[in-house]
């Protein structure tokens, strides 16, 4: 018996500790925070110009001079940012209205404590040629759609103009690309203006060797429809918010210094671009540029000031989640909560910036093939 | 020296410079299939576009078979000069070193998994090995662990390391999470192949053991562990792979940055307006796959030739 002896089990053990080693060896986080209180940000998805607000008050200090040290933690395919809100794991979240309120409905305490985006971003885009100018035409053709809770506002939508979803139209699951609207395969695609939308325009149209032009594309905004439900609002932990009153005012802190990094994303447009691009390098630049156009689109003007929920679309969101039964009846009192955006807005006033943005005007940007 | 060590010296020798001819030919062998697997497919993609190009619709390229187009199948020469490109026009790194690094990170991830998983999977061996009621009982639960899609225990392993674990000494981040999520992949190979080669020890030997009044622990250490390394091995293969793929799943599902799962989604999402990056990433993907096998091949090649060279007493 020569292998099995100590030597043979000291050699294993050796080399899962080398293993631990290799594993471990890169790991080293240290954070001398001081006394900034930590807080952690969940978003819904990932670093991208849909969130450059929180990205920019972090490069730029917003969060340390109201005396946060802010962390952004990344969205992920299964991440439910209501979830990992309720957990504890994160302090404040970013989430969609009804992605927010369908968990509440189910018992989970938060609130939305700032609607940022005063818009919805979502498009349904069909090429010129097939004719689809309006929700209308949408009948009795193939229309693309992602799922999982984005599909609310073309199914309202399609009621609007008396078409049957189930039986009017061929609804298909889509892909998170525009693939099976560039190679025919659907009719009409759902695609975020800020995000699926240019990523057609960045893509070669084989019949003339150039990019896709706007002028290719028909759009069906549900702006104008009347369907668009609210979309990236701030959401807090609703019994810490009544318990806990350090943490509320973190919450007045935390929301001021973002809209502080959405007010510059609207005024220093490049550096906000730039601190993007940083933060995901394999990001690409016109398209980041052309997303950061479109999300300042969905926030300014906002004319009773930024993070202010406007009641209108409040009723409208809640009206369609709960007739396409998203949610089985309206939300409880306490879904949103005006007083902490309010006080974060008459602080930023008393400072002199400017929360209403009557001042922006889109910029033109220049798209490259790939977003590139 | 006697002439008998330099025989033996010789044949050591001579079966080593085989061993690492053995390699070299592998290593000859997939470079030639990788270059016939391009060339298929760049003929097929050829055969497809002079379909178009005659006017000619063949029911199968684009119904059953795959578009030829190149967004679709993004020509072999475009995937490759990828590599050399930065994926970002005003940076200069290339997505070579973008994918390098990420497959650092999720070697890193896999590594901590494939080491997690292997203490457990052994682990459970050991226990079910104790009888053939434990084993009947546990066996069933350790399969049906398997069929619970990762997809579903990605984001509760997340959520509780970051909110559960702060007691720890050190900080539990999210990739640490990442390999738990990996290692749920490992232990069972390693459990399954484990238990099976430790009962392959000989009957004779543990006979012997038995007559020695060698422990339980005893006979584990010296007689049943040694047997059932070759089984080990062969699970150890399927785990390395696993717990890649467990790294990477887990990073797409759990929202975790830096690794090749991000790198994959991130291309994925942009697939339309660069198609060419997601296949050179998944290319990447998969050489971590072979890197993790070939290390693991390695290892058994040491571990099992100091075997030969060490001959069992009995």
């Amino acid at each position: 018996m020569q292998w099995g002896n100590k030597k043979g089990l000291t050699r294993w053990l050796i080399m899962l500790a080398v293993f631990a080693m290799v594993a471990t060896a890169c790991s080293s986080d240290d954070d001398a925070s001081g006394e900034l209180t930590p807080v952690k940000l969940q978003l819904q998805w990932f670093t991208q110009a849909q969130f450059a607000g929180y990205f920019a008050a972090v490069d730029q200090g917003f969060y340390e001079d109201v005396g946060l040290d802010v962390t952004i933690l990344e969205g992920g395919v299964d991440i439910v940012p209501a979830t990992v809100l309720d957990s504890g794991a994160a302090d404040f979240a970013i989430s969609w209205v009804p992605r927010g309120l369908v968990p509440r409905e189910e018992g989970l305490n938060i609130t939305n404590i700032a609607q940022v985006f005063q818009r919805s971003a979502t498009l349904q885009v069909s090429f010129v040629d097939s004719g689809i100018n309006g929700v209308g035409d949408l009948a009795g053709r193939t229309v693309g759609n992602w799922g999982f809770g984005n599909e609310f506002e073309l199914l309202a939508g399609l009621r609007s103009v008396g078409l049957d979803p189930d039986t009017d139209v061929s609804l298909v699951q889509q892909q998170f690309d525009m693939l099976a609207l560039v190679s025919g395969d659907i009719d009409a695609a759902q695609a975020m203006i800020y995000n699926e939308y240019a990523q057609v325009l960045e893509t070669v149209n084989p019949d003339t060797g150039e990019l896709y032009q706007p002028s290719d594309l028909s759009i069906i905004d549900w702006n104008d429809v009347g369907t668009a439900m609210l979309q990236d609002a701030i959401w807090a932990d609703a019994d810490k918010l009544e318990d806990d009153a350090a943490y509320r005012e973190t919450a007045v802190k935390f929301v001021e210094a973002s809209l502080r990094g959405w007010a510059f994303c609207r005024d220093d447009f490049d550096k906000c671009a730039d601190i993007v691009l940083a933060a995901g390098p394999t990001l690409g630049d016109s398209h980041q540029r052309w997303m950061l156009n479109e999300i300042n689109n969905l926030i300014w003007p906002s004319p009773q000031g930024a993070g202010t929920m406007d009641a209108a679309l409040w009723n409208q969101t809640v009206t369609i989640a709960t007739s396409e039964g998203i949610l089985k009846s309206a939300p409880t009192d306490g879904a949103f909560v005006s007083d902490i955006a309010s006080e974060a807005l008459a602080n930023l006033t008393a400072d002199g910036v400017d929360v209403i943005g009557n001042g922006w005007s889109p910029k033109t940007i220049e798209l490259k093939a790939g977003g590139e | 020296m006697t002439a008998r060590d330099e025989m033996a010296r010789e044949i050591r020798r001579h079966e080593r410079t085989e061993a690492t001819r053995r390699t070299l030919r592998r290593i000859g062998v997939f470079v030639v299939f990788l270059v016939i697997l391009a060339l298929a497919y760049t003929g097929y993609k050829a055969f497809g576009q002079s379909l178009d190009d005659a006017q000619t619709d063949w029911p199968m390229i684009g119904r059953v078979l795959p578009r030829t187009d190149d967004l679709t199948m993004p020509p072999v020469s475009d995937i490759i000069s990828e590599f050399t490109q930065p994926p970002q026009r005003n940076s200069d790194k290339p997505l070579a070193a973008f994918i390098a690094e990420a497959a650092l990170f999720t070697m890193r991830e896999a590594v901590l998994g494939f080491a997690f998983g292997v203490i457990f999977g052994l682990g459970i061996a050991v226990v079910l090995l104790r009888s053939k009621w434990i084993e009947q009982g546990v066996t069933p639960y350790l399969v049906a662990s398997q069929t619970v899609p990762l997809v579903a225990i990605a984001p509760i392993v997340i959520i509780w390391g970051s909110t559960s674990l702060d007691w720890l000494p050190f900080e539990w981040t999210n990739w640490m999470s990442v390999s738990l999520i990996a290692a749920y992949l490992t232990f069972f190979p390693v459990a399954m192949n484990g238990i099976r080669g430790l009962r392959s020890a000989d009957p004779a030997a543990m006979e012997l053991m038995r007559s020695y009044a060698a422990t339980r622990r005893q006979t584990l250490v010296k007689l049943q562990l040694p047997a059932s390394v070759p089984y080990l091995f062969a699970a150890f293969k399927i785990a390395a792979t696993a717990a890649i793929v467990g790294a990477i799943v887990g990073e797409i599902s759990g929202g975790v940055r830096g690794g090749l799962g991000r790198l994959i989604l991130d291309f994925a999402s942009r697939y339309t307006t660069g198609p060419s990056r997601l296949y050179a990433t998944v290319i990447g993907a998969a050489l971590l796959g072979l890197i993790a096998i070939g290390l693991v091949t390695a290892a058994e090649y040491l571990v099992l030739s100091k075997r030969k060279e060490e001959p069992l007493a009995l």
